[in-house]
């Protein structure tokens, strides 16, 4: 079933939605937000898609398959956690880079996020666009 | 180099040795013997520093909180075991190359090798238990990899599980054992351990210390009544045979109970545990291995006797005895791993290995044959060979045993005369016996396949007569096992006392036990069958009793009803902290908090009539909208309670439910089969003890337990991370593991969705 006013309202939903999951991600570790909501923002924006288009559109539209992004996901909070090892620190301890003396917001706690951003996605997707094709 | 670098290059060269295998094709075996070869090298040049009574010692931290670090020590003892295993180590991996010249899987046996290898010299030179602990557990790793080599084969596969589940029930004791261990003498290192033996004794732990690490050694070294896996594990490959389950690996057990002997012998336990049990194990391999016809039946059976030997001697404990022990076995890790390597090489060129129809092999095979003699020579206890210098120190440790010596004479008599006849019936029939047919068909192996049991066996003859150039290492050896130095002297010639009449008399039975072999082995054999087995069978009655048991709790636990899962994990969350509730019910009082205003009291209203509306539905759409209001109602708690995080979660995980609700809406049942009354009844019984039981932890929580809450503690430190949102700084920097550890579970339950899904379509 094709639905003209839910293709075109998603056209424009879905790029939306996704800068919205990647705003959530960012602002996350100083104001509500983070990976988790992130990612199920990002797989509501691909499920809306699937729902519009089709199945096969949203797997073209992702580019990778899901179940891809579970590993991938998991790989990132992994190695996020490993990285302290290698400078002497305990498993999983933030390491933060500064610029020019100042504390940046960039460090491996967001790559950690960033990790279960992923996974959240990936889960998400695999179970809804398999059920969608059955 | 160091210590610990030598054990973790044996690892390296394991990842490597598929490569080489590929590169260097014929010559792969010479090239991967490079490495054993220059550790045995290595550790030959620590020789002089070690005897000199410098042992050698490096530590890294691990876990230092808990005294778990990753330390190696090398004294006399270790150092003699680590010449063994790389020694032996290089001359097996020589051989291997030419054994398993034609099999495609060679790359990936040189791997398991030396990952066996290197897991052995850790075991040997580890001081913290847990390290030990960690490479025992290793070697029975790779000897499983290893025993079901040919995994095509269910006799391989089957010898190989029995090993590893035999050794690993034994493992898990040792740990335990070991742990004790720690606890009464306050550290992990061995090194400490053994200076403490008056507190290990005196304590009330010592019995299930010393029970425990019995357990542990004896399913190793192939004890009596574990003694039957041994013999088993001869599926091996043949150099496996000769290298773990002669030279090294079954002395894992024997090591550590020497090791431990400091801290743990000179009680009447000890002593009676260990030389009953040695003395059982000595007679028993000896007396099976006179009746076998498999080449390497026999031989696995007389190690089991030689094993035992060890394990008596060590009960002994008396200078003495220590000194024969580690005389003992070096001689017999000579020795046998020649044996083998020789009953390799005749396998391989004539794919025989009954004793009574090979025939005739010196014409054919001379070197092989040279090596075949000097080894058996050295088994039978002849002069001037090594065997004899061990054989000697046996009789003569026997007759000063402190008590029962006249049983213990008898037994390694008895013992003895079995392996005269042994080796008379593995060297002298195949090699010896007038062949029916004199056809060549069958000629020498090549030099890879000779030359290791030619080197063993020559250096058995070498120790014979010059043995003063390793008196000091067997000294230092038989020191650390004896807690203090042991003078030693080793010489071929002590004179004429009952010592040598014992061994003289020992060759006359064992040669009249040989020229009577014919009946006498048949009949045994034949009376045998009954009581060989025993052990066997047991352990496969008490493998199929763990199956049966596994069988009938997955019925009763994993109905495959979601409804009775959901039940079960309610139940027992509302039972365990339901208990603690009531049996700590004195303390805390309820804390109601601040009256509820009215629009909190609204919605908590809103949610009791949605959450009464999905269970009175009868229809489907109906109880999912009803759902949907119980989820949203809750989220606007949050937003109340001033949570926006887990407000917007609990609305984006509604919104996705109902996508999912939506796309399998059309594949589930039709909603017409209702629960019965009493179902309901018992539903309804335990949703309301659930919620009673939230209800009043929540009322209790704030005023029972932690004194400082937590939560202020993040509030406070929050900032230095980085972060002005408490809740995300909790999440991936202050409990980030839990979070590590939620997303792997979310990934698997991701996949496992995944596959239950395709299953169901391929099956549909």
């Amino acid at each position: 079933m094709r639905s003209l006013i839910l293709q075109t309202a998603t056209r424009f939903l879905v790029p939306l939605l996704l800068l919205f999951s990647f705003f959530l991600l960012l602002r996350g570790h100083n104001a509500p937000g983070g990976g988790f909501v992130g990612g199920l923002v990002a797989a509501a924006a691909f499920a809306l898609h699937a729902i519009a288009e089709g199945v096969d559109p949203a797997r073209r539209m992702l580019r990778v398959d899901p179940r891809l992004l579970i590993g991938l996901g998991l790989c990132l909070a992994f190695v996020s956690g490993l990285a302290p090892l290698f400078v002497g620190r305990n498993l999983l301890t933030g390491l933060w880079l500064s610029a020019g003396g100042n504390p940046s917001a960039l460090g491996s706690p967001l790559l950690f996020d960033f990790g279960v951003y992923v996974v959240v996605l990936g889960v998400t997707l695999t179970i809804i666009l398999t059920l969608a094709e059955e | 180099m160091a210590i610990a670098e030598a054990v973790l290059a044996g690892f390296g060269a394991a990842v490597a040795a598929p490569g080489v295998n590929r590169i260097a094709r014929g010559f792969a075996g010479w090239v991967l013997a490079l490495l054993p070869l220059s550790l045995t090298v290595y550790f030959a040049s620590l020789i002089g520093r070690v005897t000199g009574g410098d042992p050698l010692r490096v530590t890294y931290p691990w876990v230092p909180s808990l005294g778990v670090h990753l330390s190696f020590y090398l004294d006399g003892l270790a150092l003699l075991f680590a010449l063994l295993i790389c020694g032996v180590g290089a001359l097996v991996v020589v051989y291997a190359g030419s054994y398993l010249a034609a099999d495609p899987q060679r790359g990936r046996f040189f791997a398991f090798l030396l990952a066996f290898m290197a897991s052995m010299l850790g075991l040997v030179l580890a001081d913290n238990v847990i390290t030990l602990f960690v490479f025992w557990e290793l070697t029975s790793f790779a000897s499983y990899l290893l025993i079901g080599f040919a995994h095509e084969q269910e006799r391989a596969r089957r010898a190989a599980l029995q090993a590893l589940l035999i050794t690993g029930l034994g493992g898990i004791a040792l740990l335990a054992g070991l742990l004790l261990l720690g606890e009464v003498t306050g550290s992990l290192e061995i090194s400490a351990m053994v200076s403490k033996a008056a507190d290990v004794q005196g304590s009330e732990l010592y019995l299930p210390i010393l029970l425990l690490v019995f357990t542990g050694t004896f399913a190793k070294s192939a004890q009596f009544p574990f003694h039957f896996w041994l013999p088993a594990a001869m599926e091996a490959p043949t150099p496996v045979s000769a290298y773990l389950h002669s030279a090294t690996m079954v002395k894992a057990g024997v090591y550590l109970l020497a090791r431990l002997s400091p801290a743990l012998s000179g009680t009447g336990m000890w002593a009676v545990g260990l030389t009953a049990c040695g003395a059982v194990t000595m007679l028993w391999g000896a007396f099976v291995a006179y009746h076998k016809r498999d080449l390497k039946q026999i031989l696995a059976y007389s190690t089991v006797s030689a094993l035992g030997t060890l394990v008596m001697l060590l009960g002994l404990g008396t200078p003495l005895a220590v000194q024969a022990a580690v005389v003992f076995l070096l001689a017999h890790a000579l020795y046998k791993g020649a044996l083998f390597l020789v009953a390799g090489a005749v396998d391989h060129e004539t794919g025989v290995r009954d004793v009574e129809k090979l025939a005739g092999l010196r014409r054919m095979m001379p070197l092989t044959c040279v090596a075949a003699c000097l080894a058996t020579l050295s088994m039978a206890g002849l002069p001037p060979f090594f065997g004899f210098v061990a054989k000697e120190l046996l009789y003569e440790a026997q007759l000063h045993a402190p008590a029962a010596s006249g049983l213990m004479i008898g037994a390694g008599l008895l013992t003895n005369i079995f392996l005269v006849a042994v080796a008379g019936i593995v060297f002298l029939g195949p090699f010896f016996a007038r062949a029916e047919r004199t056809t060549n068909d069958f000629h020498e192996s090549p030099l890879a396949l000779w030359v290791g049991p030619l080197l063993l066996g020559g250096f058995g003859l070498l120790l014979g007569v010059l043995p003063e150039g390793f008196t000091a290492l067997l000294a230092s050896a038989a020191g650390a096992v004896r807690g203090h130095p042991v003078p030693m002297e080793l010489g071929l010639w002590h004179g004429l006392n009952p010592v040598v009449l014992l061994s003289l008399f020992t060759l006359a039975c064992g040669a009249v036990l040989y020229a009577s072999r014919a009946p006498l082995r048949k009949a045994l054999a034949r009376a045998d069958t009954v009581l060989s087995e025993t052990p066997d069978r047991v352990y496969e009655a008490g493998l199929a009793a763990v199956n049966w048991f596994a069988v009938r709790q997955t019925r009763v636990l994993q109905s495959g009803y979601l409804r009775y899962y959901i039940l079960t994990i309610v139940l027992a969350a509302v039972a365990l902290p339901g208990y603690t509730l009531l049996a700590r019910s004195g303390e805390g009082t309820f804390n109601f908090g601040p009256e509820p205003r009215t629009h909190e009291l609204a919605v908590s209203a809103g949610i009791l009539l949605a959450a009464l509306a999905a269970v009175r539905s009868t229809s489907r759409l109906a109880a999912v909208a009803s759902l949907g209001v119980v989820g949203f109602g809750v989220a606007l708690l949050y937003v109340m309670f001033a949570a926006p995080d887990l407000a917007m979660t609990q609305f984006l995980v509604e919104t996705i439910t109902v996508i999912v609700l939506v796309l399998v809406f059309y594949h589930l049942p039709r909603f017409a089969i209702l629960s019965t009354g009493r179902a309901r009844v018992r539903d309804a019984v335990i949703a309301l003890a659930a919620g009673a039981l939230m209800t009043l932890l929540v009322l209790k929580a704030t005023s029972v337990g932690a004194p400082r809450p937590v939560s202020a503690f993040y509030a406070e430190n929050s900032l230095a991370a980085h972060g002005r949102n408490v809740v995300n700084v909790i999440l991936v920097d202050f409990r980030a593991l839990d979070t590590l550890g939620e997303i792997t579970v979310l990934a698997v339950a991701g996949i496992g969705v995944y596959a239950l899904l395709k299953l169901r379509s391929k099956a549909g």
